[in-house]
């Protein structure tokens, strides 16, 4: 006997077909970076067409909360590509990659290792955004016994996290992000007792990447004599930013240090300074001004300046790989220096990083290169010199701040650093 | 401590209307038409960017653009019934609409980062960062000419459903689609304008929420949709007031957690709808289901 089944009009089988073959058209069209499109927008000399080519493959978040900076990061990825390409591939043999979309799930992350490593058997592998994703892509990359070379994992759990610590397979070419706010607080040691702020507000978004450097900070400052009046950590998704910064504004605080993830939370917390007629002093967040035009577009040039943030790289880099990536980009995709995410060089590091992994070893065994990269040779990238430790933490990358100032991201410390400008030591009050 | 807590009632108030806008279409929409339509959250954020695009490229102010972007919501949410909602028949529509809404929030995100891109946008006014002074809190104006909207909204709703013979049709619609076409009433055009009603109030939540929350790209919905569910089945799925209610209620509770554990908070937010469907199961306003079942 047939099982009796549920009658579906023909006008919904209709839809539910339509529908169904829109989404997939549109999923198709916006999974990017494709192997096959990526190859064929790239210069091949005679000499290296007959050879294998190298795969890459990567998960991004072209989709979902990290969208914007993984976004970057893709362009980032391509721009080294095309680079490589044009001069002749590594070792003779041209870079494909190919890039999954994740749309920012942790869960999805894992899942594309898997179909990458497993099922295209791609032979080397570039790491997604944010350390909340790095962490789970590990466990399926290191199982599977790759070296695993990303720009955006610098969370101290990334590096602890026990398939790291199992497979020493990570190797992150940025700035750990522990330390990142140490310049910051090192300005605040400098300053003479009489203009050194009293108080300070630590509102963090409850993120591996944004505590750990917010929770340092506060400990130093503490014991600098700064006397916290505001520390909480707050959800990532709340309903409304108003409250914790309502919170804050009625501290007082002359210092805000922001634990945030994205340009969305610093600039709920300025809107609603703002409406409060509340004006720190010094205003640092640990992500959301280095985004570029996308922080600026959002805040506006005029209420950005005095605005800080913790890098290992901006624009204004004075090396010669550096400025010309910035030259690339901007012809690329348009815009200005300014307006560039530091995303886009950490990613291109990443490929730099890998390409001299590659030609050390003479090919793309994993192993070897894991081998190679831990071996304490010191590799060259735009944001600077590279050398791991034995949990693929980046020992030679110095910690920045920087800000914005009347429309212009510069580096303001350290002071002594060379590129550093001065620092606008009292943030303006708000523009609008 | 007492100040805080007066603060983050005033915040949960301001947000709560802010919430109002955005969820009352969701629960009329349900109400009428039995969907629950998971494409709320996208609807919120077109409607920010249609505001955005009137306000950049020919200079509109938000709330006057409103006088745009409502009619051009309605057109849209009516073209939405007609292709992809009114098709669909059959004792598994309701499941169904799950899903075409769900395609529907897909496919409108995926034109939307073609248009748009994933940079964040922002709404802005003279009253986004000005306030006013009372009794010692300041007061955004965008809140709280958000509040009046969502107020005037609700009414407006009202006196459509109550005062009007199109309003008859919608309730009749609502108590037994059956019944109704038997004398003689078009469910499929109240059907049609009732979607385009529910998305076109969208656009008002759409533009509040592109002033206040800080930056918003194609991908922003998806936050949303979860809370705006929660708030129209606390209020009582289908009633407009309720919604309003519920979003004032669940927002202020969520506010005051927050002054001592933000992370408790959400928490909070969802233990209370639990609670509150635990004593009521009907939530605040919703009546018995009256609706051949």
């Amino acid at each position: 006997m047939r099982p009796h089944l549920p009658r579906i009009s023909r006008n919904a089988l209709a839809l539910s077909a339509v529908v169904t073959l829109s989404v997939g058209v549109l999923a198709a069209c916006s999974s990017s970076g494709s192997s096959g499109s990526s190859a064929s927008t790239t210069p091949s000399t005679s000499a290296t067409a007959n050879k294998t080519p190298i795969v890459i493959g990567a998960s991004l978040s072209l989709t979902g909360d990290f969208s914007a900076d993984g976004i970057n990061y893709e362009h980032g990825y391509e721009l080294w590509q095309h680079d490589v390409n044009a001069a002749g591939g590594i070792l003779g043999r041209q870079v494909v990659l190919k890039i999954l979309n994740d749309n920012s799930s942790p869960t999805q992350v894992a899942t594309n290792y898997t179909t990458l490593i497993s099922a295209d058997h791609v032979d080397l592998t570039f790491g997604p955004f944010s350390s909340l994703l790095t962490t789970p892509a590990d466990t399926v990359v290191a199982h599977n016994g790759y070296a695993f070379v990303e720009g955006a994992g610098g969370a101290p759990s990334v590096f602890q996290s026990p398939a790291n610590e199992a497979d020493h397979n990570i190797f992150d070419v940025s700035l750990p992000i522990r330390d990142e706010m140490v310049p910051f607080v090192n300005y605040i040691a400098s300053l003479p007792a009489s203009q050194r702020p009293k108080t300070a507000a630590y509102p963090m978004a409850d993120d591996p990447f944004a505590d750990p450097p917010v929770q340092l900070a506060q400990q130093m400052l503490q014991a600098l004599g700064v006397k916290t009046v505001y520390s909480k950590i707050f959800p990532e998704e709340v309903a409304d930013y108003k409250a914790p910064a309502d919170q804050v504004a009625a501290s007082g605080a002359q210092i805000v240090v922001l634990g945030s993830t994205d340009v969305p939370t610093v600039s709920a917390f300025m809107q609603a300074f703002e409406q409060s007629h509340y004006n720190p002093k010094l205003f640092i967040a640990a992500a959301g001004p280095d985004q570029g035009a996308s922080f600026t577009s959002v805040v506006g040039k005029a209420n950005a300046t005095g605005m800080m943030v913790p890098d290992g790289w901006y624009p204004g880099f004075k090396d010669a790989a550096s400025q010309k990536l910035v030259q690339e980009y901007v012809a690329k995709y348009g815009g200005s220096a300014s307006s560039m995410s530091s995303d886009v060089a950490e990613a291109y590091s990443v490929g730099q990083v890998m390409q001299q992994a590659i030609t050390a070893t003479g090919g793309t065994d994993n192993a070897k290169i894991i081998a190679y990269l831990h071996s304490g040779a010191t590799l060259t990238s735009v944001q600077g010199p590279v050398k791991f430790d034995s949990l693929g933490e980046n020992g030679e990358s110095d910690a920045f701040v920087f800000q914005w100032q009347n429309g212009v991201f510069d580096q303001v410390l350290p002071a002594s650093a060379a590129g550093s400008v001065t620092i606008i030591a009292t943030k303006p009050n708000w523009a609008s | 401590m007492a100040r805080e807590i007066y603060q983050a009632i005033v915040d949960g108030i301001l947000v709560g209307g802010v919430y109002a806008l955005m969820a009352v279409g969701l629960t009329l929409i349900f109400g009428v038409l039995d969907i629950i339509n998971i494409a709320q959250g996208i609807l919120v954020i077109l409607g920010a960017y249609l505001s955005y695009e009137l306000a950049a490229r020919l200079h509109i102010d938000l709330f006057l653009g409103l006088l745009v972007t409502v009619p051009a919501m309605f057109v849209i949410g009516v073209a939405i019934q007609w292709a992809f909602i009114r098709p669909l028949r059959g004792r598994e529509r309701t499941s169904m609409t799950l899903l075409v809404t769900y395609a529907i929030a897909l496919i409108i995100e995926g034109i939307l980062y073609q248009a748009f891109g994933p940079n964040y946008k922002q709404l802005n006014g003279w009253y986004v960062t000005s306030s006013v002074h009372v009794f010692g809190f300041y007061l955004p104006y965008i809140y709280l000419f958000g509040f009046v909207l969502a107020l005037a909204l609700v009414a407006a709703l009202y006196t459509m459903l109550y005062r009007t013979r199109f309003g008859r049709s919608v309730r009749a619609t609502m108590q037994d689609e059956t019944a109704a076409r038997l004398v003689g009433i078009d469910t499929n055009r109240v059907s049609a304008i009732t979607f385009g009603v529910g998305v076109a109030v969208t656009a008002a939540g759409g533009m509040v929420y592109g002033a206040t929350s800080g930056g918003f790209n194609p991908n922003s919905g998806y936050d949303l949709i979860s809370r705006l569910l929660a708030i129209i089945i606390l209020g009582g799925l289908g009633s407009i007031g309720g919604a309003m209610v519920a979003a004032v209620f669940m927002l202020t509770l969520e506010s005051l957690v927050d002054v001592w554990s933000p992370n408790w908070a959400i928490v909070v937010f969802y233990a209370a709808l639990v609670l509150v469907l635990l004593i009521r199961p009907t939530g605040f306003f919703g009546r018995q289901p009256v609706r051949a079942q």
